[in-house]
């Protein structure tokens, strides 16, 4: 999901300005390795790009924003992600709330900038209004009334009282409030601070649920695919504390896209059946059978060795024939020319294609039968061998247009470790 | 230049054991059945077999990866065996080996044997295996029907073909091949089936149901080989000989570049096109008098026809339909049952349809002998159509 929406935030930014990755999860999949270092290798980000993981805090994603905001003596630009994968019990109230997302801003001083920083504050306190332990998959909420009078009431008001402070700006000047709150809960905090409550935007639950880490990136994605030049935007992180910071929309806001929140809405599929879901989200333990037993052991020297095929989704092109190829070789495949050591890399992974063959295996292992796969033709020549994703059966014919998109490939219970790939997926 | 092997190698002995669910053999046991039938064929002593080739795919782990297990089950004399591996055309490989070390003089007479004990893995279908430790990363977790299913998809746009229509015909090949296996004592499926069973059957990977899939089996066959003229001084007039042994592995144009359809199999048709040549067959819809080709799916059996040159392009389904295939027809194909009814324990296939088609070519197949053909081919595609390794054997009757 990271990569997902990283990719639409950089859609038409040269890459090589990013200097700087944070990835703010609660749910991060790994406790040691970089999430961010997972996400940057699969942007093709170079090498002295900075990662930086933010765990542990709803408040994350407003903290990185901030923290990228504040890298005042840099010249490249910050990729700022919030997501989370909200695991929840069947039955609980979590799991009528609760939505996994991930939203993605980018960070600097480019000419396009469509919201500058006006002000900003923090107001921290150890305040328990959920927690997970380490090593947990559910949270454990306590009493709503009681997070809501307490907590968000306390520490909201707060931090925005002191950001409209430091920004020296009235209340009633503010054009859009972002809260990660229930809209009811919202409404209040703007009256507690003084701001109109027609400014308090929709908190978008019907659309996605409570996304957690992301949800104030993804509500102020949202607010500024809409928001005119000149008008402020305060945005706000809740737990254990809570920030707010004022933007101002720019210009150039005119020019920002204004489809890419409801873009997201509206791809994937949906799961009707509960049991599948519940099985997705690892409730459920089905009978994959004896293929499941197949060792998914990764051999992390290749992986390693490969990583830029794999998880980069980097082909090659032959300087001497043009051939587009993937995987890369030392030979090119090309039966005209077979030259050796010719090939320059050339990434795929935005790179368009049709579906050549395909299959539903009703035989093979996968989380969520059948497995689709077959090959796919690369606009500009190639071809790769690889597994559909978001597809039902029926979707798919010989010529169906598809895209590429980053997803987890292979799940090595034994050793606790996934793998990433890329998946082909219809393009609406 | 090299001249080939045609007619420069003699089969003189075969012997192939009862495929199916063998609980009660191991390797070792299914090995030694098809060599007893074998030795007395060739109705020679065992110390007369100078070298040994032994073709194993998957049951490496049960057998040893070498070429012990053939030396140890037959108690052969302490002569050189080797194993061989080329996924399904492991059998052939095995009788290539054999035949060119005759062919070069190092040996006067030599063994062939392909083995797979498939139920000993536990597996209901082929075993799952790891598929290389940097293909696994990005290649699908595909099983062969649906590796197989991708040339129906293919083929089917290629040609303009409705999917109803090539289910039919896919339909036909193996309707055909349960009505052949039911005159076969040593087959693993000997029922018939009905055209709309195949139709109905529950689906495995589309386009291909249950019945499109091929056996999984154990098994065992071999072969005894020499020169004609040693055949000839140990007394033997109806002789067969090899006319062509041709191989042909992908080099990653299916997997990597645009040009391949997914349609058709490159291999089989640069395998077929030397063997051919090598055995100077210049018309092989006038001159094979059957062919037993690696149906290890319906949908493969139908292209190959193609492939091999049999079929015009886009006209396998009308040919199939048309009875082109059958047993009566022009061209009989899978006349013991094939891989799909006789079965497929998959180091063994290449040895077992070589020996058919020499059974036919003797005119020994009983109730299934097809009249009294000259020539006949054995075909292997191992792998899957992204990547494989295509053989194509011809062979007939000496002098003709």
């Amino acid at each position: 999901m990271s990569v997902e929406a990283a990719r639409a935030c950089l859609q038409g930014v040269d890459r090589s300005r990013v200097g700087w990755v944070a990835l703010a999860s609660t749910t991060l999949p790994f406790a040691d390795r970089s999430n961010a270092g997972v996400v940057s290798a699969a942007l093709g980000l170079r090498e002295q790009c900075a990662m930086q993981d933010f765990a542990a805090s709803r408040r994350g994603a407003t903290g990185a924003l901030i923290a990228a905001l504040d890298r005042s003596d840099v010249t490249d630009d910050a990729l700022v992600i919030g997501a989370d994968r909200r695991l929840t019990r069947p039955g609980s109230s979590q799991e009528a709330a609760y939505g996994h997302a991930a939203a993605a801003l980018l960070v600097g001083r480019g000419a396009g900038t469509i919201a500058e920083r006006v002000a900003h504050a923090t107001v921290a306190g150890d305040f328990v209004d959920q927690y997970r332990a380490s090593g947990e998959d559910y949270d454990y909420a306590l009493e709503e009334r009681w997070v809501r009078d307490e907590g968000q009431l306390r520490f909201l008001p707060q931090a925005i009282r002191l950001a409209l402070e430091r920004a020296g700006a009235a209340a009633d000047r503010i054009a859009h409030v972002v809260a990660p709150t229930p809209a009811r809960s919202s409404q209040a905090i703007a009256r507690a601070a003084g701001l109109p409550e027609r400014s308090v935007a929709a908190d978008r639950f019907d659309a996605c649920g409570d996304t957690g880490t992301p949800h104030p990136l993804l509500l102020l994605a949202d607010c500024l695919e809409r928001a005119l030049p000149g008008e402020l935007v305060l945005v706000t992180g809740f737990g254990q504390g809570a920030d707010a910071l004022l933007l101002r929309a720019t210009d150039a806001v005119r020019s920002h896209r204004k489809d890419g929140v409801a873009a997201a809405f509206d791809g994937g599929i949906s799961e009707p059946e509960y049991l599948r879901f519940l099985s997705h989200c690892g409730v459920v333990q089905m009978d994959w059978g004896k293929r499941a037993e197949r060792d998914a052991r990764t051999a992390h020297t290749v992986a390693w060795r490969r990583h830029r095929d794999i998880v980069g989704f980097v082909g090659g092109r032959c300087r001497r024939c043009d051939t587009v190829q993937y995987p890369r070789t030392r030979a090119c495949v090309n039966p005209e020319c077979r030259a050796f050591d010719t090939q320059d890399e050339q990434p795929l992974a935005d790179t368009g294609g049709s579906v050549k063959t395909w299959t539903e295996d009703w035989l093979a292992y996968t989380r969520d039968p059948p497995l689709v796969y077959g090959n796919v033709a690369f606009d500009g020549g190639g071809n790769v061998f690889t597994e559909f994703t978001d597809t039902r059966p029926g979707d798919l014919a010989v010529g169906t247009r598809v895209r590429f998109v980053f997803r987890v490939k292979d799940i090595d219970a034994a050793r606790g470790f996934h793998r990433y790939f890329w998946k082909a997926t219809v393009t609406h | 230049m090299a001249t080939g092997i045609r007619d420069k190698v003699a089969i003189i002995g075969m012997g192939c054991c009862r495929f199916g669910e063998r609980w009660d053999c191991g390797a070792e046991d299914l090995m030694l059945e098809a060599f007893a039938e074998a030795l007395a064929d060739a109705q020679l002593e065992r110390d007369r077999i100078e070298a040994a080739w032994l073709g194993v795919f998957y049951q490496e782990q049960s057998i040893s990866k070498s070429g012990l297990s053939l030396s140890m089950a037959l108690r052969l004399p302490n002569v050189p065996v080797t194993r061989v591996e080329n996924l399904c055309a492991t059998g052939t490989e095995a009788l290539r080996g054999a035949a060119y070390a005759v062919a070069a003089g190092a040996v006067d007479i030599a063994l062939a044997m392909g083995v797979e004990k498939l139920k000993d893995t536990g597996f209901p279908g082929l075993p799952e295996r790891t598929k290389g430790t940097f293909e696994d990363l990005w290649q699908p977790g595909f099983t062969p029907p649906g590796a197989f299913a991708q040339l129906a998809a293919a083929y089917a746009a290629r040609h303009g073909h409705e999917m109803t229509t090539l289910k039919r015909a896919m339909a036909h090949v193996s309707w055909k091949s349960h009505e052949n296996a039911a005159h076969n004592p040593k087959a693993h499926l000997r029922n018939r089936i009905r055209i709309e069973q195949a139709l109905e059957a529950p689906m495995v990977a589309y386009p291909l149901g249950l019945y499109d899939c091929c056996g999984v089996s154990d098994g065992a066959a071999c072969a005894i080989v020499t020169t004609p003229a040693i055949a000839v001084s140990l007394g033997r007039c109806d002789m067969v000989t090899i006319k062509a042994l041709q191989l042909a592995p992908s080099n990653g144009v299916e997997l990597s570049h645009a040009s391949w359809d997914g349609s058709h199999t490159i291999t089989t048709r640069l395998a077929a096109e030397r063997a051919y040549r090598e055995a100077a067959v210049r018309d092989p819809r006038r001159e094979l008098g059957l062919i037993e080709v690696h149906d290890c799916f319906s949908i493969t059996e139908l292209v190959l026809m193609e492939d091999l040159g049999l079929s015009d392009a886009g006209r396998a389904v009308a040919d199939v339909l048309d009875g082109r295939y059958d047993r009566d027809g022009a061209i009989p194909c899978q006349v013991d049952g094939g891989l799909k009814c006789f079965g497929h324990p998959v180091g063994a296939s290449g040895l077992r349809m070589a020996y058919e088609v020499y059974t036919q070519l003797l005119g020994r197949a009983g109730e299934r002998q097809v009249g009294s053909p000259a020539l006949g081919l054995t075909h292997n595609l191992g792998g899957i159509p992204n990547r494989n390794v295509a053989s194509v054997s011809l062979f007939g009757l000496h002098g003709k």
